[in-house]
Order: C-alpha cells, then sequence, then structure tokens
C-alpha cells in the first residue's frame, strides 16, 4: 500500500503525540495568561464570604441568552438561540446523512426540547453548545431508531441561585481555548476528530485511528475536567 | 462502597458522545455513568468538543415557516414522557430497561440466572445473578463484551470487579469469572456478538438460553 508522505507524517502517533504536545504546552500558557481575570472574580467572591451572583454580563452571550430561557421563561432570547443553532444543527444532522425535510423534523424537536429542559441546563456544568449537542444526537437517536436511547441519570439540579459565576467563565474560557486548538490542527487531524465526534467512525475504528488526536483533546479539556470533577463530587444524587 | 477502578474505554465514551454507539453498548455507557462521576467528566469533555464543532459547523439555511413552527410550539401541552429513576443496586438506565419492573430470571443452572434485556442483530444486554462463589462458565467472546457489576464482586484472570467496575473483554479474552463469596453477583453484560462457550453443553444450550 502506497500513502502520500505527508499522510504517513500524519499516521505516525509517535510524531503527532510530539507535535501536539507542543501544541498544547503553547495553549497552556495562553490560559495562564488570561488567568488573573479569573482570580479577581474568585478574590471578590471569597472576600465578600458568599459565592459570587450570576450577573451575566461577562457571560458569552449564548450562555446569557440561555439563562434568560431558564430562568425567565424569555422567547425573545428563544429565538436568539433558534436563530443561532437551527442553521448549525441543520447541517451537522444534513451531515449525517439525513434528507433535508427530516433533518429540520430533528431541528425543531431539539429546540423544543431545549425549552422544555431548560431547567436542567447548568452553565457551570456545560456550556451551551455542548448541552445543545448532546440534546441534538439523543433526539436524533430517538427519532431515526424509534426507540429511546439509554441515558445518564439526571445529576441533582443545581439552585439557580448558587451557580458560581467564576466556574462558568471558566469553562468558557477553557471552551475557547478548546477551539482555538482545533483551528490549529492539521486539516487531516480535523477531519477525524470531526468524523469520531460526528458519528461518523465506529468505537473501534477511534480506537484504531492513530491519527485521532485523543491524547491532546483530554490535555487540552483536562482542567476543565478537574473543574468538574470537584463540582461533581460535591452534587448529591436525585 | 470501594472505588470505582475499571471504566469504560474513552473510544466508547466517544462514541457515545457522538451518538455511533449501538443501543446496548449505549446502555452499558448509561448505566455506568449513572455510577460513576470520573466518567462522568470525561463523558461531559467530549460533549464539549461536540459542542465545539457543532459551534463550527457550515449553517444550512433553515425553511422561513421553522421558526414560527417552533415558537408556536413553545406553549403547547406536551405528554409528560415516562422517566425512571434509580432503584435499589439498578441505575436510572437500567430500570429503564426493565421498563420499571423488577428482574424475572431464568434459570442457567448451577444457581446461575439470567435476564435477557435486549436481543437484536447488532448485540444483546442482559443481567447476570451469579451465586457467591460460584463460577461462570469459561467463555471466549466473539466480539466485545462488557460487563458491569450491579451488586457483590467477581474476580477473573485480569482482577478484581466491584460495584460500578466494568470488565471490557475482546475477542482474546478467555477467562473464567468467579463471584466472590458473600452476596450473589449481579451483572449487566452487553456484547455485540454471542458468547462462545468452551464446553460442549454450554454450547448446545446456547440457542435455548440466547447467550
Ligand atoms: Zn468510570
Amino acid at each position: 500500500m502506497c500513502r502520500p508522505a505527508a499522510s504517513r507524517d500524519f499516521f505516525d502517533p509517535v510524531a503527532m503525540a510530539w507535535r501536539i504536545f507542543n501544541m498544547f504546552e503553547a495553549e497552556a500558557d495562553l490560559v495562564l495568561e488570561e488567568g488573573p481575570l479569573t482570580a479577581t472574580v474568585v478574590s471578590g467572591a471569597n472576600r465578600a464570604g458568599e459565592r459570587s451572583k450570576v450577573t451575566g454580563k461577562d457571560y458569552a452571550e449564548t450562555t446569557m441568552w440561555m439563562l434568560a430561557v431558564r430562568d425567565h421563561r424569555d422567547k425573545v432570547a428563544f429565538g436568539r438561540l433558534f436563530d443561532h443553532f437551527a442553521p448549525r444543527l441543520k447541517g451537522m444532522i444534513c451531515r449525517s446523512g439525513l434528507p433535508a425535510a427530516q433533518a429540520e423534523d430533528i431541528v425543531q424537536d431539539v429546540m423544543l426540547t431545549v425549552w422544555r429542559k431548560a431547567d436542567l441546563f447548568d452553565p457551570g456544568r456545560a456550556q451551551v453548545a455542548a448541552w445543545i449537542f448532546q440534546i441534538a444526537r439523543n433526539r436524533q437517536i430517538d427519532i431515526v431508531r424509534k426507540e429511546r436511547r439509554p441515558v445518564p441519570e439526571e445529576l441533582r439540579q443545581v439552585e439557580q441561585t448558587d451557580v458560581d459565576a467564576a466556574q462558568v467563565l471558566a469553562l468558557e474560557q477553557e471552551t475557547r481555548a478548546l477551539r482555538a486548538a482545533l483551528k490549529r490542527l492539521k486539516p487531516a487531524q480535523r477531519v477525524m476528530v470531526e468524523r469520531a465526534y460526528l458519528g461518523e467512525l465506529s468505537h473501534a475504528e477511534i480506537k484504531a485511528e492513530t491519527g485521532l488526536p485523543l491524547g491532546t483533546i483530554k490535555s487540552r479539556i483536562r482542567l476543565g475536567l478537574e473543574k468538574l470533577r470537584h463540582e461533581l463530587k460535591g452534587t448529591d444524587r436525585k | 462502597m470501594t472505588a470505582i477502578t475499571h471504566h469504560i474505554p474513552d473510544e466508547l465514551l466517544i462514541a457515545y458522545a457522538a451518538g455511533s454507539l449501538s443501543s446496548v453498548f449505549s446502555l452499558a455507557v448509561a448505566a455506568h455513568v449513572s455510577m460513576c462521576d470520573d466518567c462522568r467528566a470525561q463523558l461531559e469533555a467530549h460533549e464539549a468538543l461536540g459542542g465545539t464543532l457543532l459551534e463550527e459547523t457550515p449553517s444550512e439555511t433553515v425553511a422561513e415557516d421553522l421558526r414560527a413552527r417552533v415558537l408556536d410550539g413553545l406553549d403547547a401541552p406536551v405528554a409528560a414522557e415516562k422517566t425512571y429513576h434509580r432503584s435499589g443496586i439498578f441505575p436510572a438506565p437500567v430500570m429503564a430497561a426493565l421498563r420499571g419492573l423488577p428482574p424475572k430470571w431464568k434459570p442457567l443452572g448451577l444457581g446461575v440466572r439470567q435476564m435477557i434485556l435486549s436481543h437484536t442483530a447488532e448485540g444483546s444486554a442482559r443481567l447476570l445473578y451469579i451465586p457467591g462463589g460460584q463460577g461462570v462458565p469459561d467463555h471466549g467472546h466473539n466480539g466485545l463484551e462488557l460487563t458491569m457489576v450491579l451488586q457483590g464482586a467477581f474476580r477473573d484472570e485480569t482482577g478484581r470487579y466491584g460495584v460500578g467496575d466494568v470488565e471490557v473483554a475482546d475477542g482474546e479474552l478467555e477467562h473464567e469469572p468467579v463471584a466472590e463469596d458473600g452476596p450473589a453477583c449481579i451483572c449487566l453484560a452487553v456484547t455485540d456478538a454471542s458468547l462462545r462457550f468452551r464446553s460442549l453443553v454450554p454450547r448446545l444450550l446456547q440457542p435455548f438460553f440466547r447467550i
């Protein structure tokens, strides 16, 4: 079998691991530079002797819209979420090979689920896009396979006043860094990541795919993960 | 309860997040994540990456009336969907597979019992009940098998598996799991192929028991 040189390099796990490692070391510095913003928020909250209240003024737009939907059943904010996510959802669902009409039915179902299950949205644990991504996967499988997809138990819902603004901002920052890191992947790697995470590879293919920067993704999200773990440890089950 | 030490492999968490995992393996992932905060955090991290890709997915223009249809639907009454909760040793996804009812065990001999939860072309999911001290017939695997402990514990050549632990057995593993003395070991076992037993009798019984 013959492969072009660039591709062989791409499939060399050692060379790739090293590139990826270097890439994420650089990324880690970036995070540290942004660090003081978060630190200020945290220390301010500590001085006040209470957890910082959600003001939303520093949050990403999508987070603010989602919180307005969750806490105030705000239909204008929901319309903005629709305008932002519906075309992306349709793009993602069409990519999985469904015809446009059925894709739109699923988009409709997903957006209605977002409205109805808004009380389960916890900005300290998931970005809006990640939360909607997960809903879209569940709904698409339920509708296409005509069976309920097994899903994990929900964690106890957070008290709405109990959300730590510093945690929300830190998670947003992690997500921005993750996005920046994805942009810097080589095109071939990027393709593999998309195929794996958009459902085009089986688990066996994911395992066998040495070109998939799994170590990378893990190290990139490590910080966010530590926060999540910490959060989850203090969470009671329903 | 001792800490969980055997987790779901990352490729299965990714395939679950991506929606490409079969429903029997999805059941095992959902059951384990319900009991394991580490894997829950890991799964949510993979979903974070999925969300990032969603943000960057090229948009497809939606039909003009879709927005209105969705907004009109916001106040429409919805039938409450049936939800299942954890009951005793069974996490919610297993209760959903049991449709909220206690397991109906079928004897397999030597005190071992099973209940088939689903059996389709893509694989099977079942609950196994193994009395303390009892072994499961020695078997190899044609495909991938995940066994998660819900009660008690078992040991085999690869280690000890307590509540919440998942054993991942692929085509290469020939093992002889034995339940620890004490309460019966109850497991959720999912596989994408039928098990092949090495001794003659169980192989003959295989079509009857669908294991
Ligand atoms: Zn785990």
